[in-house]
């Protein structure tokens, strides 16, 4: 897993209090790992901080798995 | 109980009557306080009697861009937004069928868009910190309705909807969000008031007196500690019993 793709992990595992092995690619965040709509805001929000980028509302809405939001975060992280 | 000790809070409308109230019990109770409201001077010399804890932050909340920057400027001061009290408010008091659209948006503008756009923005502070309380105050007209405040009691109606909302999106995340529904308390607002109407008021009060700032402030210092967690949604009614609901 690339290092953008374990910050990400750490991240899921903190805010959704779920099992690390459970946190993989295609694991989706509301069908897997039992976020709710505002969790989904929330991830967001500390990717935004973790990664020094901004997350449009129209891009947020397409991070459904933990892949998503790593290969956008590949292509957008500023730190 | 209601120590408030490391607390921040933000209070708009601090140059009013019950603003000024809140802000003063909340630094009693140890906050630090971001006062704010439109006049410098008023909230300079106000800031120099409570002494330390205290930040000062103009803001005309009839602008947009003033509104968006109070937030972030009360974190810059501060560290962090724990207390909102969104307590700013004007009245344009008219005739329904006599109310200008002036007078209605204007009073939409400050009472309830500005209440939306700081309550959205200290909550997504106060979320990440597991910790936070946005208290409203909205009125007891907003839920009775006034003769000659259409404009005026809908903004207050409608805070108190924006709110509920609010206390069920995030309870799960230690924020509450609750509202102040004050009756008639001896403000400049009410001073406005002549002796025929202040008597035909009175007569409505079981308690027979105006409410102070202070019996209002008093609720806000409840509803702002930790005491008060399990408290959401709610209007809490201080009315001198004017009206029970």
């Amino acid at each position: 897993m690339s290092e953008i793709g374990e910050r990400v992990k750490k991240i899921v595992v903190e805010h959704l209090g779920v099992e690390p092995e459970k946190v993989i690619d295609s694991a989706s965040f509301i069908d897997d790992l039992g976020a709710d709509s505002l969790d989904t805001v929330e991830l967001v929000m500390a990717f935004e901080e973790e990664f020094g980028c901004e997350i449009p509302d129209d891009a947020a809405e397409t991070i459904l798995t933990v892949g998503d939001a790593t290969k956008f975060l590949e292509k957008n992280a500023k730190s | 109980m209601f120590d408030l000790t490391g607390k921040t809070a933000l209070v708009t409308g601090a140059t009013g009557g019950i603003g000024g109230a809140i802000a003063q019990a909340l630094h009693a109770q140890g906050a630090t306080v971001a006062i704010s409201g439109t006049r410098r001077e008023v909230l300079d010399g106000f800031a120099a009697k409570l002494g330390e804890r205290v930040h000062v932050l103009p803001c005309n909340l009839s602008s947009k861009d003033d509104v968006e920057a109070l937030v972030p400027a009360a974190e810059a001061a501060m560290g962090q937004v724990d207390i909102l009290i969104a307590n700013a408010g004007i009245t344009r008091d008219n005739l329904f069928v006599q109310l200008r659209d002036e007078d209605w948006d204007d009073v939409i503008a400050v009472n309830l868009t500005a209440t939306f756009r700081l309550a959205r923005a200290a909550t997504k502070l106060m979320m990440r910190k597991r910790f936070g309380r946005i208290i409203a105050i909205t009125s007891i007209v907003g839920v009775t309705g006034n003769p000659g405040q259409g404009n005026y009691t809908a903004s207050k109606a409608g805070i108190i909807g924006l709110i509920k909302t609010l206390g069920a999106e995030y309870a799960k995340r230690g924020v509450t969000a609750n509202c102040i529904a004050p009756g008639f308390i001896k403000t400049p607002m009410t001073d406005a008031l002549n002796d025929k109407q202040r008597e035909a008021i009175l007569a409505k009060v079981p308690a027979a007196r105006l409410g102070t700032p202070e019996d209002i402030a008093a609720a806000a210092v409840y509803l702002a500690s930790n005491e008060a967690a399990y408290v959401t949604g709610q209007t809490i009614h201080v009315n001198g019993g004017m009206a029970m609901i």
